[in-house]
């Protein structure tokens, strides 16, 4: 039988605001532990909230990114749960009223669009920190003692709830990578998942593939990269699937992610049998925008991901338009191929050398980008990586590297080969004697004695030549 | 030599004029109250704790233990805040400081302001001033009790379901409770929010007008507060001439309404009557009737809640333990009262799934109807009246064993509270030797009139707010 996973996901991703959701402490990392508290956040008695306006606009504003429908009417309500890490013993969050409902976003796959349903998102503020100190690995099993740091305690946290109608894991980190994206291209965070700033957590289960019942599922945590949750998720669809298929039914259960081992471990059967005991927060008041900001922030949004792919995957294939949009690298690339670069050279180049060289894409020049693509097989290796690295500096020209044309004639680096292979006489008798690898050990002493300007198809012919004993 | 300071008489107003006219600096009023608290706080343990020296330039106030102040412990007379000193102030606290007054005192409330005797309190009951096998009511017996035994001129409380009223009206003083909103709940240690709202207490209707126009209006910090919209009148008119006041239809059956303080409650009307007002009646049948049981839904469930904070983790009492779990739980055994305890209780029940709809929801839903009833029945007239407290102050202990008897203090209170409305708690007479008080309820944010109502029927009741065994 073939089975299809049902997928869908929960995200927490923190606002950047610059003070918390419901104080004006600052938010930010790297403050001394508990330094950024207050009254209020450390639920002091007496202490009282009140709303975030600039949070509840970004709010609006994702809302509005995700096509969901703002709530005219949103309410928050206490949830309940005791834990050290929760000074009021209850979490700010929205319940039964969320600013924003029923959106979707359309995921572009190679099998075609896919229309991944938005159930709600909503506002809430985040736990404080725990640190279990003494025992394993920093669990609460066998520590000492346990220390909390309130500093992150009541920052702010857009709650996303997606339909369960993602198909694979493929497309679970598809739709993260974009939704990513689309926050940080909204200014509202920065979404740096080892940083803990966006976190997801999978609902999955699986059926027979083309029917439409839905089975058991099962809640999977902590998976802090886009890789492990991809990897999470393969991990609990094929355990599925063999539970079924041995005959056996999936429980009902919460699972963290080890990415160390690629395990899932089940939580006890406990800590889900919460009673959240929700209610409305009768200090705060409901959240009620007015027409008129619901419609500026709609003008207020940039063009989205999806849009972007659609328009620049007929230049280039799916794949790389969607590395360019989801790394924010693609307003550079259209820059870049409208100053007369090859579309896919130009992407290349951007995913990988511009990447790999840590350049700000905002900062590069597209037109001295163009030039090094146009040029790059024609000088030498080491000059191109240079110009690359420099591509954001003010001011910066391609001429002065296009210039050092890459020494591409075979005579002149006929004697230089010829002088490596003489005082190498182990590596070429290794060779020959079928150790191949070692190629690129030759090439690399030519590169190194030319200082990289050789032109390195060139000197592979060359090496391989000699090494042939032609 | 200062001159000598009847603190007994001393009404706010003339403090504040004393003070003013330089016939007594605040260092020597201050130290008048701390006198009368040497001598006379022995016996009423009004005080959980006093300051010594004024905090500020203008006549003392007394503040209920629910009001944080700031390097002055508050512990809303409960042991799980025991040694719990606030790192901020109330705004309240903050604005009766800017207003120049000086902190006499904490005084004494049942747990988290949940009782109506006092006897609540983990540090013991307060007493009666008029009579000190009795109780001053509660939850903020401790200011009324203050404040009619000449222990400070004034002082603020906090009411829910009558802790304001109630006491006022077993001690023989006035006392506010604002229309929800108007005064900031910022600081003030949480017992049902949708409920609680802070007032004054004092001995006339004019120092109560004062001192509200000192704390009331919007607060940044409470974002369920709102400005006044019209600025704090002190009353000053004797004639009721035009007022038209109504009696609920349901008061003249209710039997836990003592003769004598029936009888004191229609000697009042009578005056009333001769300063002119009209005197109708109104139909509240939903509201004496469902008043209480969804008030011990709402209130309980929010304290539940708003409880849940005392973990023992950051501040007031621990009691250490091998784990979170186990100091948690014997933190809070030890720190709570019965009385919390059952509201907790109650409330997490209230809340819990499955049962929110029948027990919060349907609760939130009857309040709806309570509100539209007393809209209804406010049309056409300026305030409804009737007793505040269905009986006189009533013997320590009397009640103490007997939760459901002890809620029924607050009877003729709880509608009113429920519906956002401001009350007003004058005395008007005595049965049996001990104070009665008359309750006046006013549209939202129709505090004015009640001050206007209220202080005309003062003058002419002529109510001696000294006690009895004190009159020379």
């Amino acid at each position: 039988m073939t089975w299809e996973p049902v997928i869908g996901l929960e995200i927490h991703v923190h606002l950047k605001t610059q003070t918390k959701m419901f104080c004006r402490c600052p938010v930010g990392f790297g403050a001394g532990e508990n330094t950024q508290t207050c009254p209020v956040c450390l639920g002091h008695p007496g202490a009282l909230p009140v709303i975030n306006r600039r949070a509840v606009e970004w709010t609006l504003k994702l809302g509005l990114a995700l096509g969901c429908e703002v709530a005219e009417h949103a309410v928050f309500a206490r949830k309940h749960y005791p834990y050290p890490d929760l000074p009021k013993g209850y979490q700010i969050s929205q319940y039964d009223l969320p600013s924003c409902i029923n959106g979707s976003v359309i995921l572009p796959t190679a099998e075609g669009d896919r229309v991944i349903g938005i159930v709600r998102a909503h506002l809430e503020e985040d736990a404080a920190k725990t640190v279990h100190v003494g025992g394993r690995s920093g669990r609460i099993g066998g520590a000492e003692h346990s220390l909390i740091d309130f500093n992150r305690g009541g920052t702010p946290l857009v709650e996303i709830v997606t339909a369960p109608d993602i198909r694979s894991a493929d497309e679970a980190k598809r739709f993260l990578q974009l939704l990513r994206q689309t926050v940080v291209e909204l200014g509202i965070a920065d979404a740096e998942m080892e940083k803990g700033q966006l976190r997801a957590d999978a609902n999955v289960s699986v059926r027979p593939a083309g029917s439409d019942e839905l089975r058991t599922r099962t809640e999977l945590k902590n998976m802090n990269s886009f890789n492990f949750i991809a990897r999470g998720i393969e991990a609990e669809v094929e355990r599925q699937i063999g539970v079924w298929e041995s005959g056996g039914a999936v429980e009902q259960h919460t699972y963290d992610f080890d990415p160390a081992t690629g395990t899932l471990t089940a939580r006890r059967a406990k800590e889900e049998a919460d009673d959240y005991r929700y209610f409305p927060e009768p200090d705060l008041v409901p959240a009620e925008p007015p027409a008129e900001l619901v419609a500026r922030l709609r003008t207020e949004l940039p063009e989205a991901p999806t849009a972007r792919i659609r328009r620049i995957e007929p230049s280039l294939d799916l794949d790389r338009a969607s590395v360019l949009v989801t790394g924010g690298l693609d307003g550079l690339w259209d820059a870049t191929v409208g100053a007369g670069a090859e579309p896919v050279a130009a992407a290349n180049v951007i995913a990988n050398n511009l990447v790999g060289a840590g350049v700000d894409p905002a900062l590069a020049s597209p037109v001295e980008l163009a030039k090094l693509v146009a040029a790059r097989d024609r000088i030498p290796r080491q000059a191109f990586d240079e110009a690359i690295s420099k591509l954001a500096e003010p001011g910066f020209e391609a001429a002065p590297y296009i210039v050092q044309e890459a020494v591409s004639d075979a005579s002149e680096l006929e004697p230089l080969v010829d002088r490596i292979l003489e005082e190498n006489p182990g590596q070429v008798a290794a060779f020959r004697g079928g150790k191949e690898g070692l190629l690129g050990f030759f090439v690399g002493q030519v590169m190194k004695q030319t200082e990289g300007r050789a032109d390195p198809r060139v000197v592979n012919e060359l090496v391989r030549a000699k090494l042939a004993g032609r | 030599m200062v001159a000598a300071v009847d603190t007994l008489r001393l009404t706010a107003e003339e403090a504040k004029g004393l003070v003013d006219r330089g016939e007594l600096s605040a260092a020597e009023l201050h130290e008048a109250y701390l006198d009368a608290i040497a001598d006379r706080d022995g016996e009423l343990r009004c005080y959980l704790r006093t300051c010594r020296e004024p905090s500020g330039n203008g006549i003392p106030i007394a503040l209920k233990d629910v009001i944080s102040t700031r390097g002055v412990e508050t512990t809303a007379g409960s042991r799980i805040l025991s040694a719990y000193t606030p790192v901020f102030d109330a705004t309240v606290a903050a604005r009766v400081k800017s207003a120049g007054l000086s902190l006499l005192g904490k005084t004494n409330t049942d747990e988290f302001a949940m009782g109506s005797s006092t006897e609540n309190s983990a540090w013991g009951p307060s007493r009666n001033p008029w009579d000190p096998s009795r109780v001053p009511g509660g939850s903020g017996g401790g200011t009324s009790a203050a404040v009619s035994a000449g222990l400070a001129p004034w002082g603020l409380g906090s009411d829910t379901g009558g802790s304001i009223k109630q006491p006022s009206a077993l001690c023989g003083n006035v006392g506010l409770r604002p229309t929800y909103g108007t005064v900031s709940r910022y600081g003030v240690v949480a017992f049902a929010s949708s409920l609680d709202q802070v007032g004054p207490v004092a001995k006339t209707v004019r120092d109560v007008a004062l001192l509200y126009g000192i704390i009331a209006g919007r607060d940044p910090l409470d974002s369920t507060t709102a400005e006044l919209p019209q600025a704090v009148q002190l009353p000053e008119g004797e004639s009721l001439a035009g007022v038209r006041l109504a009696v609920p239809r349901q008061v003249e059956s209710l039997e836990a309404i003592e003769p004598g303080v029936r009888s004191a409650f229609e000697a009042a009307l009578e005056h009333a009557r001769a300063l002119g007002a009209q005197i109708g009646e109104c139909d509240l049948p939903l509201s004496y009737r469902y008043g209480m049981p969804c008030y011990y839904l709402v209130a309980p469930a929010e304290a539940s809640s708003n409880l849940a904070r005392y973990d023992g983790v950051r501040y007031g009492l621990r009691t250490r333990a091998a784990t979170y779990d186990a100091m948690v739980e014997r933190t809070r055994d030890d720190g709570f009262g019965a009385e919390p305890k059952r509201r907790i209780m109650l409330g997490t029940y209230a809340l819990s799934s499955g049962y929110y709809d029948a027990y919060y929801g349907q609760a939130q839903k009857v309040r709806t109807l309570l509100i539209r009833e007393h809209l209804d029945a406010l049309d056409g007239i300026d305030a409804i009246v009737t007793p505040t407290s269905p009986t006189v102050a009533f013997p320590i202990g009397d009640k103490a064993t007997d939760p459901l008897a002890m809620y029924a203090c607050d009877l003729l209170t709880i509608p009113s509270c429920l519906a956002g409305l401001p009350g007003l708690s004058i005395p008007c007479g005595l049965s049996e030797s001990l104070p009665v008080g008359l309750q006046l309820i006013g549209r939202q944010f129709g505090e004015n009139g009640l001050f206007h109502i209220g202080h005309a029927l003062e003058q002419a009741l002529a109510f001696d707010t000294v006690p009895l065994r004190w009159r020379s």
